[in-house]
């Protein structure tokens, strides 16, 4: 799939970088070690520049995502309501740490600086949709159904 | 409406995107035109409003409510996905137009309600719950009791000029936004005016940049247009990353053509041919319009090679930004074009001097396009009888936080700042308002008091505050500012480049200074309070250090609202080191935790996980907590399975 | 042209286009930096040379802004040195507190502006970020927690050296430097040159030091303790000891190794004329048979490394010809083992250095026989120096000596190996003995003298030329390997030495040594030639006397087992 990418980008030059980047983290979920070393081939560049330009941006990631990503807005509105207790709940109750993706490969947690959606804080989102307007009960609601779904998907 | 001095109405613009010959009757052009700005109807139309805020409350199961509803019954009613009128909290918007009457505008739309409201409406009855008004217009009926949208205080305290057609018209349609104007700004400046001729009518206009920096932007154009070189870039940066802030995804998704036409005059002054507009990605809304928009654009020949005949040719290229604050600073904007780590390079050279692969480059924030058709098109002078003398024309905010109304407003600089809280009608019904934040994490907040602060840019300046891009976050009582200003500092340290020693470790031991005053030490030996106290005078030292030294804006205005919190919140951070107390209850560790005798079982599980044996008590009756020894961590709380353990 | 700017009250003239930082610093006022590099644009990283300038309304940067007309500049005001401390007292917030058993305690940038800036207390704390200490390499040791983030190690790894191993990863408050993935150096593109070292302003980059293992294996009475000394080194540490820089202690270094207890010291120079000859012998067959030329010379393990990692298709054109120090690591625990009748085991091969990569090479598996290291250990200069003050020994007064015999006897074509181009002169010497039958009528090659970073040369050898290019620091290398990839290099001979000046600047050499050290060092050196009777190496008596014994011609069947290694493709993906 790598290669496919590359291909249509033939003569890219480094400010292709990011773009390419994200079309290899759209097709194969993640940018994996291989997938670095053969860009940096691709475009004679070292692949430390690659990696450490991936690091620099919130986007990248270098694992693949679990089959349940949540992403856990923390702007300022989502602050106020009480999005630090919904990221320690999370990790908590579903076992995963920010920025990390459980062994099992079930739960994956993300903190996004702000979605955009302030009036109906606070949001979160499940695999993209949205969760908006939690209060102590929904959210509740919301991990147990959660652990619920992936305990199933596990047996 | 339209100038006709302009070679190129809309009249026949839109003749050319439809492929109709100029000899065609010219009243099926008007009448469509009137047909595209929905003056005649020819049958029912629903209009929903879809933007990344309003999928969140649910817009998305609406507009699929709504087209269930016209299948089932069979109705040839239109469905058109608009943008949002500013009215976030009121999200799902959902707009009506039946043929000869005002379109009317609902709040609150959910799916289930979608039956009941679009029932009554075709049936000439309007749920009052849900109406939020009507449109004005002197070709409709007006419904009868329903209250015009510009005698609502909402619309009425502002001024809508690059709102205008927000939540009006279809993104997704070009022909709609030419049927309003579109491009004829652009067009006109392509084949009558000269590169210096736009430059002099936005300097002129006194347009300053909207990114925070507030520089004229006309000048700017000037500095890269007076470069000789063989390519200059036209950078408009679209990565709205403040949070709470949002005016820019919410204009952009509303009317992206107007940020397109904007880019594209801005690179025909500075003598662009190649213009990068940097959105973010994870915006998938946002990137989806603005692709649409641009791709529309070229298909009009509005872009591309010899745009019109008139010998300039423009390529627009979306670049979908992978998620950086500091990318809002123009150096690092450029940097992260280049395909390199988003770090902001030392000025000078200055990005009009040596920008984008080391070319002329001029850098604009998104509002400040946005304005740029309406001045070509309305002129200077028209722009320039908004705002004060030197902050001229209106500006978009978004008002978040604690506040009835969670909306994107225009207003004209130079306004108080209560005219925002009162946009958004205030501080939840028996809260008291405490201060207002204004320019995101490097701005400054200030207190009711000061609320007749005019908003302009030196005013701001001089108060400590900050313009920023316009996120505004309204805090009330319940709010500690101590935990608000270090959620800000801690975005900061997050997002900070990590490049230069003043913001990269200033705002980390800002923050670890934070914490340690919202935090209880386990062990307290003598000097602790001491010790904290130093930390806030330290707070200040650092400051002035960042402030001083560091290498671009992000370091240097960090400590904005830590200085402002300082200075109008003295007593809250003594509360704070002194007596260990939040006022407000935020911050959790500085907690004291109590056990309700009557729901205590006496099971004794709370007292075993006490990390500092505060609570003691004998097996079967009530267990109680020694206030000394509590460090609030609230291992009891989570532990309790009687809901016995509260705090105050 | 020349103005007039006002510094600190008083009027000085300074040249137009200068920076503020090298205008004060031509008037005598030093103004302290910690990520500026001479030659290198600047990147305001540091923001310790902040200055007042009147009329501006923040600190500027002196590294980065131009002088101009009538400026008034206050660069020690109160207002600036409070900012410059409380930038070092940030550095400082949260570097560890072990001053006292660091690698660079004493020799430390930040320590000593910590001295200049008069910080006396800890004043802001921080909390520490927890760090990996990557001992992976045998050479280079990488101690983030020590790291100030100045950028000096990125920018010599990419824009002197080319190699591009390391490069800011993450960002804000957990920025860090790191290679792909964050590998360990010794699984990353690293060559070892050992360059990053040398400009690393603390001591989050350091030689992994062994001197522990050679104190004990002098004191173990088992083991035979044998030293060999590059050639660099006896002119590379004379200003350690307050001496004039450059001077050659060749004797005093012999004495004081002696002292320390080494049982046989040998001067490595003597490998150095066994490595001309099979090396010209390499060199002559090869343009005879016109096959893998041009020949791209072996005795740097960095450039062999590089090679390994970058362009092993070009693996073919390297000499098979091992370094110096493996030769001579090999002859010892063969020949000189028979010899002297010690059993190979029961030697302890040690050697001093100028350079961090030889402890990559005395490690590589091609470099042991029978599963011994030919070499065992590798110290480098500044090593040697802290082994010599360890030891207690008083170079001041103690005499000199001789290396010792069988390998005692150099020529200075080996000396001359310690300077960028002086392998090649070595080599020519021999190559026109070999080719023509006679000796060069000047055996001075004045042109491979040069300070410039790539020499070509073409020599007369009877009526034929011999080209050869010789590059010193891999700045340049990626064109002239390109030329030759393309097959358009004219070379027979490419000498490479990655870095800048050759092995006298290599990067095991002492810290704070500039330009001036590096000329003072590479004279010393051709003065010695000057003055040397054999000047070639075929004319070593004892060289001579090793082929007859044993490996009984250049370029023989035994000499190739023993001299000579192949080379393999880079394995930092493997």
């Amino acid at each position: 799939m790598v290669e496919k990418i590359l291909q249509k980008y033939s003569h890219a030059g480094r400010d292709s970088l990011i773009p390419i980047l994200q079309e290899i983290q759209d097709s194969i979920g993640y940018l994996s070690e291989e997938s670095i070393e053969m860009l940096s081939t691709h475009l004679n560049l070292a692949s430390s520049k690659i990696y450490g330009l991936a690091t620099f941006y919130n986007q990248f990631r270098f694992k693949a995502k679990g089959k349940c990503h949540i992403q856990v807005c923390h702007g300022t509105a989502c602050h106020l309501l009480g999005a630090v207790t919904i990221i320690e709940q999370i990790e908590k109750q579903l076992l995963v740490k920010v920025g990390q993706t459980t062994r099992n490969g079930n739960f994956s947690l993300e903190v996004v600086s702000c979605m955009g959606a302030c009036a109906h804080s606070p949001v979160i989102q499940v695999n993209g949709v949205f969760r908006s307007h939690l209060t102590e009960a929904t959210f509740k609601e919301l991990l147990e159904e959660l652990i619920e779904t992936y305990r199933t998907v596990n047996k | 409406m339209e100038s006709g001095n302009t070679i190129l109405n809309a009249t026949s613009l839109v003749n050319r995107i439809r492929g109709v010959k100029e000899t065609e009757n010219l009243s099926d052009i008007d009448d469509y035109i009137s047909r595209l700005k929905r003056e005649k109807l020819t049958k029912t139309v629903v209009l929903v409003g879809v933007t990344t805020s309003s999928v969140a409350a649910g817009a998305i199961e609406t507009k699929s409510a709504i087209e269930n509803y016209i299948a089932e019954r069979e109705l040839d009613i239109d469905i058109v996905e608009v943008g949002s009128n500013g009215l976030c909290s009121f999200e799902p918007l959902m707009d009506v137009q039946i043929p000869g009457k005002s379109r009317i505008v609902f709040r609150n739309v959910k799916a289930n309600d979608v039956p009941f409201i679009l029932d009554g409406t075709l049936n000439n009855y309007l749920p009052p719950d849900n109406v939020v008004g009507q449109y004005r217009s002197q070709l409709h009926q007006p419904w009868m009791g329903i209250p015009f949208l510009d005698e609502i205080a909402f619309f009425k305290g502002q001024s809508r000029d690059i709102l205008a057609l927000s939540g009006i018209i279809s993104p997704a349609s070009i022909e709609e936004y030419i049927a309003f104007g579109g491009y004829s700004a652009f067009t006109m400046a392509i084949s009558r005016l000269t590169l210096e001729d736009v430059c002099n009518t936005i300097e002129k206009s006194g347009l300053r940049g909207r990114g925070g920096g507030g520089f004229n932007t006309g000048q700017k154009w000037k500095m890269a247009l007076a470069e000789t070189a063989n390519q200059k870039y036209f950078v408009c940066n679209a990565d709205e990353s403040d949070p709470g802030a949002f005016m820019h995804r919410l204009m952009m998704e509303s009317n992206p053509h107007q940020i397109i036409e904007g880019i594209a005059i801005a690179s025909y002054a500075i003598g662009a041919s190649k213009a990068y507009l940097y959105t973010r990605n994870r915006y998938s809304i946002t990137v989806q319009r603005l692709e649409n928009a641009i791709q529309q654009a070229y298909n009009a020949g509005l872009l591309g090679h010899n745009i019109l005949d008139s010998g300039f040719s423009l390529e627009i290229i979306l670049r979908k930004g992978p998620g950086a604050y500091v990318c809002g600073e123009e150096t690092a904007l450029i940097s992260s074009l280049e395909g390199k780590r988003g770090a902001p390079t030392l000025k000078p050279p200055f990005p009009t001097q040596k920008g984008l692969f080391g070319k002329p480059t001029v850098v604009n924030n998104v509002e400040t396009i946005a304005n740029i058709p309406l001045i070509l098109r309305k002129g200077a002078e028209n722009f320039a009888l908004k705002g004060t003398e030197k902050s001229k024309g209106t500006k978009l905010f978004s008002v978040s936080g604690k506040v009835n109304i969670t909306c994107l407003v225009e207003v004209p600089l130079g306004v108080s700042i209560s005219t925002l809280v009162e946009l958004a009608q205030g501080v939840p019904k028996g809260r008291k308002l405490k201060a207002i934040q204004m320019g995101g994490p490097s701005g400054g907040c200030t207190v009711p008091e000061k609320m007749n602060t005019p908003i302009d840019f030196e005013t701001l300046k001089a108060e400590g505050l900050a313009m920023g891009s316009g996120g505004i976050t309204v805090l009330d009582d319940t709010v500690c500012i101590i935990d608000t200003i270090k959620f800000f500092i801690n975005f900061i340290q997050y997002e900070s480049c990590g490049k230069c020693i003043p913001c990269r470790e200033g705002s980390r031991r800002m923050y670890e200074i934070l914490e340690s005053i919202t935090r209880r030490p386990v062990n307290d030996e003598g000097h602790n309070t001491l010790e904290r106290f130093k930390g806030i005078i330290l707070l200040e030292s650092l400051a002035e250090v960042m402030r001083d030294t560091s290498l671009c804006g992000l370091g240097q205005t960090a400590p904005n609202p830590v200085l402002s919190a300082l200075k109008s919140f003295r007593e809250e951070f003594e509360e704070h080191i002194f007596d260990r107390k939040c006022a407000a209850s935020v911050c959790r560790n500085l907690r004291t935790f109590y056990i309700d005798v009557d729901k205590c079982t006496g099971c004794s599980a709370c007292a075993k996980k006490c990390p500092t044996n505060a609570i003691i008590g004998t097996p079967r009756s009530p267990y109680f907590v020694v206030e000394e020894k509590c460090i609030g961590c609230g291992v009891c709380e989570t532990t309790c399975k009687f809901g016995a353990v509260f705090f105050k | 042209m020349n103005f007039n700017i006002e510094v600190n009250g008083k009027t000085i003239q300074v040249r137009k286009g200068d920076t503020i930082l090298v205008a004060l610093f031509r008037n005598g006022i030093k103004v302290p930096t910690l990520c500026s590099m001479k030659g290198l644009s600047p990147t305001g990283a540091c923001r310790i040379c902040v200055v007042e300038v009147e009329g501006v309304s923040g600190l500027v940067t002196s590294c980065s802004n131009v002088v101009e007309d009538g400026m008034k500049i206050n660069t020690h005001s109160p207002r600036v040195v409070k900012a410059r401390k409380t930038l070092l007292e940030l550095l400082l917030s949260n570097h560890p507190d072990d001053c006292l058993y660091c690698e660079r305690n004493g020799d430390c940038e930040l320590q000593n502006l910590s001295v200049e800036l008069n910080i006396r207390e800890r004043r802001i704390s921080g909390r520490k970020i927890r760090h990996k200490l990557d001992l992976s390499s045998p050479g280079v040791v990488r101690d983030p927690a020590k790291c100030i983030l100045c950028g000096r190690c990125i920018r010599v790894c990419d824009e002197i050296q080319s190699v591009s191993t390391l490069e800011f990863t993450g960002r804000g408050s957990k920025t860090h430097v790191g290679t792909t993935m964050n590998r360990d150096l010794n699984f990353s593109t690293c060559i070892a040159c050992g360059q990053c070292v040398m400009v690393c302003p603390t001591g989050a980059l350091h030689e992994h030091s062994n001197i522990d293992e050679v104190q004990d294996s002098i004191s173990n009475k088992s083991l035979t303790t044998i030293v060999q000394y590059a050639p660099a080194v006896t002119v590379s540490l004379a200003e350690t000891f307050g001496l004039k820089p450059g001077k050659d202690i060749n004797g005093l270094i012999v004495s004081a190794l002696r002292k320390i207890g080494f049982k046989y010291v040998f001067d490595t120079s003597f490998a150095a004329d066994l490595a001309i000859m099979e090396a010209a012998t390499e060199l002559n067959e090869r343009i005879n048979l016109g096959v893998n030329l041009p020949v791209l010379s072996s005795c740097c393990p960095a450039w062999v490394r590089y090679i390994e990692q970058f362009y092993p298709e070009l693996l073919p054109n390297l000499s098979t010809t091992k370094s110096p120090q493996q030769i001579m690591g090999a002859i010892i625990k063969s020949y000189f083992a028979n010899e002297a009748k010690i059993n190979h085991g029961n030697i302890y091969s040690v050697s001093i250095m100028p350079c961090l990569a030889k402890k990559n090479e005395s490690q590589r598996v091609e470099m042991t026989s029978k599963g011994v290291f030919d070499v065992d250990v590798v110290l480098s200069t500044r090593e040697l120096v802290r082994l010599i003050k360890l030891n207690g020994i008083d170079l001041d007064n103690i005499e000199p000596q001789q290396a010792d015999s069988p390998f005692g006897i150099r020529s200075s074509a080996g000396k001359l190996f310690a300077a960028s181009g002086g392998t090649t002169e070595g080599i020519m010497r021999t190559l026109h003995f070999l080719r023509t039958g006679k000796e060069m009528t000047s055996p001075k090659i004045n042109e491979l003298r040069l300070v410039t970073s790539v020499k070509e040369v073409s020599i007369a050898m009877g009526k034929e030329l011999v080209n050869v290019t010789v590059v010193s620091g891999l700045t340049d290398i990626e064109k002239l390997i390109a030329t030759v990839k393309e097959g358009k290099s004219n070379a027979h001979f490419i000498e490479v030495m990655a870095c800048s000046g050759g092995c006298i600047s290599g990067g095991g050499q002492p810290f704070g040594a500039v330009e001036k050290e590096a000329k003072a060092r590479a004279r010393s050196l051709y003065e010695i030639d000057d003055v040397e009777t054999i000047k070639v190496a075929h004319k070593n008596a004892q060289v001579q006397e090793i082929y007859d014994k044993q490996l009984e011609k250049p370029g023989s069947e035994k000499a190739k087992k023993l001299l000579h290694a192949k080379y393999l493709k880079g394995k930092s993906l493997e």
